[in-house]
Parts: structure tokens; sequence; C-alpha cells
């Protein structure tokens, strides 16, 4: 990562060559985390500056959390494997355009004034703001384009848990992407310009908006607060933590499929919060269920969040015992979560909840059974239900401009139908 | 549509009787300079091919045994001028103001059709480049939406007749027909500015103070009230009323190239919105007969302009035609049945049914939009 540097969208000092400044503190910072081992993106928040497209991983996974989230899943709705190809490689490099704070194809002015313009021309004008966009590939894609025999073993379809009310709307997806930014118009932006260039290909199946992150994967970051008002998560996986990245969140070369390689699993879950009843609920029993204290966010009989917690102090059914990995042989995850509020749900109380989202090498050794733990067990359980949800095998970053998302994938896989393909465009 | 045509013509023969009269006052051809046109039962004689620019003049007599109707045509059928309903053995002076460039004259016997066509070169000044290729797609097009208009007059008479007899089943069964015509061709319509408020308004558009005329109105008393009284029977005539105006004005109506592909985008911007919403016809549920002829609609003026567009964008035309193939493929799964231009209630179209026909539309309409621009370049 770091080899190539885009201009932003609109940097701080312009157009021209004073963007080249620019440039190189980014690369120099790139450097720095590349010394470091992590992912991270080395661009702080408040410059609204640009993530590296390329690079082993995607973007989006380890890269410290942006503040807001737009995130879609998409049905594939052509049969023409070529197209869908196609599609990808138009989405890699609006997407390679957009992260760096470029307009899509020719532009939202100045063509042709009988055709609509290419980019739709909310962004013009806004920072890159550290916008990531991650793509994913559903169980339902691994049946089509004969692609059957690529689907990792990983990628597990979800069991139903106790107390799951999924609705199918809101549910599954052929292909996901992910788009995280610190301005919520950049993130809208590319989902936009992404389903628009789908039309006929993919179709959108449904869509999520976050406003708050409710993970951090910068080590000495505050903890932010989820909507009940709580510190979780506290012992996330760092964008710096090379080791635990590796053991925990990267797909490695043997784990499944060659193509899966450096790449990972993602679970989303629409948890919806009964915010009304928690509201109402005491702050002793509220400090009970997670385990934490409402304030500083400590665990129980300690004073500062970040102190190791002592579990067993804790209910046996408190949330933080339940989820932590000394409860789960280890078991860790790479949270990515957003609170997200859909306004009201028609009886007068808010829509609104966490917008679960969780990177891991194995859906079948993190989410799972944490979840078949927690969805057993924890006190939370009473004031969350589970109503969307969608496990995505997320591929290898886009090493430079001439690779794609899922040039792995679908190079590697029915070598023989795409050179007839080749051949028969020729 | 035979016997409609004889219908028609039975028509005119009884006002040609009234026009010669009307029309004696005006009927010395005058001069030298005026072109002396000769039009009968199936010629079309003019006196020269060739005049300068300006004003010009045009002295018709009727040599033949039924009505006919003159016109000059700018090379994309778009009437200059005209002069309906000439009886046999009457004579009639034309003029109009004409800048340099390529036109035809036509007669049309029977005040129908293609008509017989003669050439006429207005010499002097420049003469603004003309795609004959594109002219002939805007020619075929004026066609169409004067089929579509002609076809819809008889519809709406049924519709009509319905209401005034208090049938009310009868009405309904002849709402969604009559709106067909329209539907297929509504950017013509709409770019009359003053037809659509009155034939075509929904009860959440009306400006205050508008009076709710048109269809939906009807569709309202007719679905919702049950009623086809005195109220209804003004309401109906005057839809009729208005809609034989816009089928007179078809012909006059400014159509572009550009125009007919934008056009063809927002007969699918009028499924978007209205349509799968389900909003257009909210009290009848027969939005997917307008669906259709919207649908339709736009496959016509794309089809006229695929020579063009297929040229410069052969990528873009094959899109079109598969997202089009696609769309009514679709669509033919809700037909009542295979022979019948019926189409399902949409009340009983699911969610994830409009969903998949959402997506259809977005599959269409996005390369649609890119139409203008590929017939243009």
């Amino acid at each position: 990562m770091g080899e190539k540097v885009n201009p932003s969208r609109r940097s701080l000092i312009g157009w021209g060559g004073a963007g080249l400044a620019l440039g190189a503190a980014v690369a120099g910072g790139a450097v720095a985390m590349a010394e470091a081992g992590g992912d991270a993106d080395p661009v702080a928040a408040d410059t609204g500056g640009a993530v590296p497209f390329h690079g082993a991983h995607q973007a989006g996974i380890a890269t410290p959390v942006q503040d807001r989230l737009h995130f879609a899943a998409f049905d594939v709705k052509t049969d023409d494997r070529a197209e869908f190809v196609q599609l990808l490689k138009d989405w890699t490099a609006a997407a390679r355009r957009m992260t760096a704070g470029k307009a899509v194809g020719e532009g939202a002015y100045g063509g042709l004034a009988e055709a609509p313009p290419d980019d739709t021309g909310e962004a013009l004008g806004l920072k890159p703001s550290r916008l990531t966009l991650t793509i994913g590939f559903g169980p339902s894609l691994f049946g089509k384009f004969g692609l059957d025999g690529q689907r990792p073993a990983a990628l597990v379809d979800l069991p139903g848990f106790p107390g799951d009310n999924l609705d199918a709307a809101r549910t599954g997806g052929d292909l996901c992407v992910q788009a995280c930014a610190d301005d919520p118009q950049v993130a809208v932006h590319a989902i936009r310009n992404l389903a628009r260039i789908g039309f006929g290909k993919v179709a959108i199946r449904w869509s999520q908006l976050g406003f708050g992150k409710t993970s951090s994967t910068t080590p000495d970051a505050q903890t932010p607060r989820n909507l009940m008002g709580f510190k979780d998560g506290t012992r996330n996986i760092a964008g710096t933590e090379t080791d635990r990245l590796k053991k925990f969140v990267w797909s490695a070369d043997g784990d499944g499929p060659a193509w899966m390689s450096g790449g990972s699993y993602l679970v989303a879950r629409r948890i919806r919060m009964n915010i009304e009843t928690w509201d109402r609920t005491s702050l002793q029993e509220q400090e009970d269920v997670f385990g934490r204290d409402k304030g500083e966010g400590a665990p129980v009989g300690k004073a500062k969040e970040h102190d190791a917690p002592f579990l067993k102090a804790m209910k046996p059914d408190a949330h933080v015992r339940l989820a932590h990995p000394d409860s789960n042989g280890g078991i860790t995850i790479l949270r990515r979560g957003y609170s997200f509020t859909d306004g009201t749900d028609g009886l007068g109380r808010l829509d609104a909840g966490l917008f679960f989202l969780a990177y891991m090498r194995d859906v079948r050794k993190g989410f799972i059974p944490l979840q078949r733990r927690l969805s057993a067990s924890d006190a939370l359980n009473e004031y969350i239900q589970h109503v969307g949800s969608a496990v995505f095998a997320v591929p290898p970053g886009v090493r430079d401009t001439d690779d794609w998302w899922g040039r792995a994938l679908f190079s590697g896989s029915a070598k023989s139908s795409e050179s007839a393909e080749s051949a028969e465009g020729a | 549509m035979r016997a409609v045509r004889l219908t028609v013509t039975a028509a005119t023969a009884v006002a040609a009787l009234t026009a010669l009269s009307a029309c004696t006052a005006k009927s010395d051809a005058k001069g030298d300079d005026a072109i002396q046109v000769t039009a009968a039962d199936s010629k079309c004689e003019t006196s020269t091919k060739s005049v300068p620019a300006g004003h010009v003049t045009l002295a018709i007599e009727n040599k033949g045994s039924k009505a006919t109707e003159v016109e000059i045509l700018f090379p994309d059928d778009r009437i200059v001028s005209e002069k309906e309903n000439i009886g046999p053995g009457t004579k009639y002076t034309l003029t109009a103001e004409v800048k340099a460039g390529s036109y035809e004259i036509a007669c049309r016997p029977g005040m129908k059709g293609h008509g017989v066509r003669q050439k006429l070169t207005v010499t002097g000044g420049t003469v603004a480049k003309r795609d004959p290729k594109l002219d002939a797609a805007v020619a075929a097009y004026r066609e169409y939406a004067q089929e579509q208009a002609d076809a819809t007059i008889p519809k709406v008479e049924t519709f009509v007749k319905a209401i005034k007899a208090g049938d009310i089943d009868a009405a309904k069964d002849a709402y969604a027909p009559s709106r067909v015509g329209w539907e297929t061709t509504e950017p013509i319509a709409e770019s009359f500015g003053d037809i659509d408020p009155k034939t075509d308004t929904r009860v959440n558009d009306l400006e205050k103070g508008q009076k709710w005329t048109g269809w939906h109105a009807l569709e309202k008393a007719l679905w919702v009230d049950r009623k086809a009284g005195a109220e209804q029977q003004a309401l109906a005539d005057e839809l009729l009323a208005d809609l034989t105006d816009w089928q007179k004005r078809v012909g006059k109506a400014e159509i572009t190239p550009t125009s007919m592909a934008n056009g063809a985008k927002e007969l699918l911007d009028e499924v978007a919105t209205g349509k799968v919403t389900g909003e257009e016809d909210r009290y009848s549920h027969t939005d997917l007969s307008d669906f259709k002829a919207n649908v339709d609609g736009a496959q016509k003026a794309y089809e006229l302009l695929k020579p063009v567009a297929q040229k410069n964008d052969a990528a873009l035309a094959a899109e079109l035609d598969k997202q089009f193939a696609a769309l009514d493929t679709l669509l033919d799964k809700y037909r009542t049945d295979k022979t019948s231009d019926g189409f399902v209630s949409y009340d009983t179209v699911t969610e994830a049914q409009r969903k998949e026909l959402s997506d259809a539309v977005n599959a269409l309409a996005e390369p649609l939009s890119k139409l203008a621009a590929a017939v243009v370049k």
C-alpha cells in the first residue's frame, strides 16, 4: 500500500503542484504504518484525506473506523458471466476514483448536454473523507456463474439463533458493498453511483445507513458509545495489531480456496434495540446487563475502561462476560458496527439500534459460536432483537490499476469458460 | 379499423357540403406567384417545385370526389400550414411564411393517411443542415402518435357513452382502454401544456382553485362513489372535447430526435414514479395497462431511432434491445390471459413483485437515459 497516492477531491491546498505536498505527507505516513505492520490507513480523520484503495487487503476492515456508513446488499440480475465480470471491473474503476475523491467516469458536468452526467455530483467539493469501499460475496452468489466449486467452507449460511426475527427484505444478498466515510454524503454518493452503474446487472436488495461508529480499531482511542449509552467492544482488534489481524481476521493460504487468501468474512446483523424499555430500566440493571459502569465504561470492580475485566465479578448473564474472548476459548472478531435510526416505527417508537458488522477469518469459528452463546443467555436479549442478517466472503485487496474486485475468483475458476467468452467477444 | 375509417369519411362528406358554401368567398385563387395545387382522389399536382423564401401562397383546387386536406410540411412531417376539409369542386387559398429548405406539399384525399406528396424547395438564405434518417424517424414517430390519437377517440367515445347511459360496469371496462393511446405518447400531449392538466391530473396534483376534470376524476366517481350522474356526464363530454383537441394538434407538435429519445426516457420515468407505486390509477388499479402503454410508446420511439443509435453506440442498442425484451416478458406474466390486452389488478401485485418490476424498469431506464446522446453524437 501507499505506492500510489491520488489527489484529493479538493485537497486543503487545492489542485496543482501544492497537491504533491499533501501526497508526500500521506506517502510518508504510509511508510510509517507499513513499519508498524498494520493495514490501518495513515490519514487522520480531521484531514479529510484519502485512504489508499490498493493493497493486499481491502480497505475498510483494519482501517480506523470512519464516522459514517452506507451499506448495501445487492441481488444479481444477470446470468451472463461476462457481463457480471465487466460490472466488477467498472465498479472497481469507479471505487478507485471515488475513494481518491474524484468523480465517477467523465464527471458530473461539462459533458454532452443531451446525456445525463456520469457522476451524480453531490460529492463535488467534498474531501475524500477517508472513504473506503469494501466488496463482499454472499453464499447465494456461488450458486451462479458456475462458481459452486469456489465457495469457501468458512462461508456458511448462518443458522437460526433463538430470538431471531429476521425480515427477508433485510436479509441476505448476492453481494454487498460497505461504504464508510467521515462525511455521510460521501458514503451515500458512493453507494448511489455504484448502484447506478449496476442497474440491469444488479439491484439493491436492502441498504442501511449508519451514523455513529460503535467500535474503534485505533488502539488508544476512546471506545464510542452505542445507542444504549454504553461503551462496548473495548477490546476490539486494532488496525495496528498485525498478529491478531493475521490470527483472527485475514484468511490465510490453505484456509480455503486460493482466491480468498488475504480476504476475510463479514457478518452483518441489523439489531433493533427496544430503546424505550431500555430507557426505563434502572441504572443498576443497565450496568448489570453490560457488566460495565455507564460513566467510564470500566468493567465491574475496575476503575478504567481498558482495565482487564474480572469476569467472575459480573453477573453470569452479563453481556461483557458472555462475549469476552476468555469466556469463548479465545474467539475474537473485528467489530466495525454503526448505530442506526431509521425514523420511527409507526407505534411512536424509535426504529433504532446497532448495525453490527464484524470481520473474521472463519464464520464457523467466529460469529456462530459467539452468537450461539449470546442468543442463549445474554441479559441484553430482553432489550434487543436481530431483524436482519447477512454473511459475505470479502475477497483480498485490489493490488494495482490492472486488478479488479474478485479477479482471482473469476479468473481462477472455470478458466476454460472465460477464455471461451473472450473468444466470442473477439 | 376499416369501420372507423368509413365512419370518418361519411362525417366529412357532410362537412364538405358546409365547406362548399362557406369557402366560396375565399375561393378566388390569385395571381401568378401562387403555387397552383390541383388535388384529386389519387394525385396532387403542383405548378412549381421551387419558390423563393418568404410569403408563399397555395391556390388549391380539389378536383377529386372526396374532401381533402392540403398541408405544407417540414422534412420531419411537422405541419407548417394546413387547410382541412376542402370539399370536392372547391378552391381555397392557403398562405404561409417559409424559410429556405426542403418541404413537401401533401394532399390527403379523404383527410386520412400519408397522402400524395410533392417536393417543394424554398430558395434563398442558408439552409439548416438536416439528417434525412432522423427526419424520417421523426416523421414516422409523428405518424405513430397520430395513429395513437386517432385510435383513442373511438375508445373514449365508448367510455363516454357508457357514462351517459349510466352503465357503471361498462364505463369501468372502457376506462383503461381509453387511456392506452394517450399513455403511449404522453410526452407529446404534455408538450402542449394545456391539455394534460385537464385530462390526466391526479387529485393531489390539483392547484388551488383548479377544478378536477379528466380521467382520474371519473375513475374516482366510478370506482369509489359508483356514480355516473349529470356531473360525470359533463366531465365525460369535456374529456372527449379535450382529447379531440389533442388529436388535432399532434401534427403540429414540435418533435426532434432528441425530444423523441428524451420522451422515451420520460415514459419510463412515468412508470417509475407513478405506475410501479400504484399511484396513477389508485382507484381502479389498472396501472399495469398504463405501464404497458408507456413501455410500448418508449419502445416505438427507440425502434425508430435505433438505426442511428446503433451506428453511434452499438453496445447501447444491444443493451436496450435486451432490457425492452426483458421488461415485456415480465409484463406478459401479468396479463389476465394471453390473448387479451387486459392486465391483473395492481392491488393483487405483491411487494416482492413490485420490486421485481421496479428493478426491470431501472434496468431499462438507465441505458435509455443515454439514447439522446447516442442519437445526436
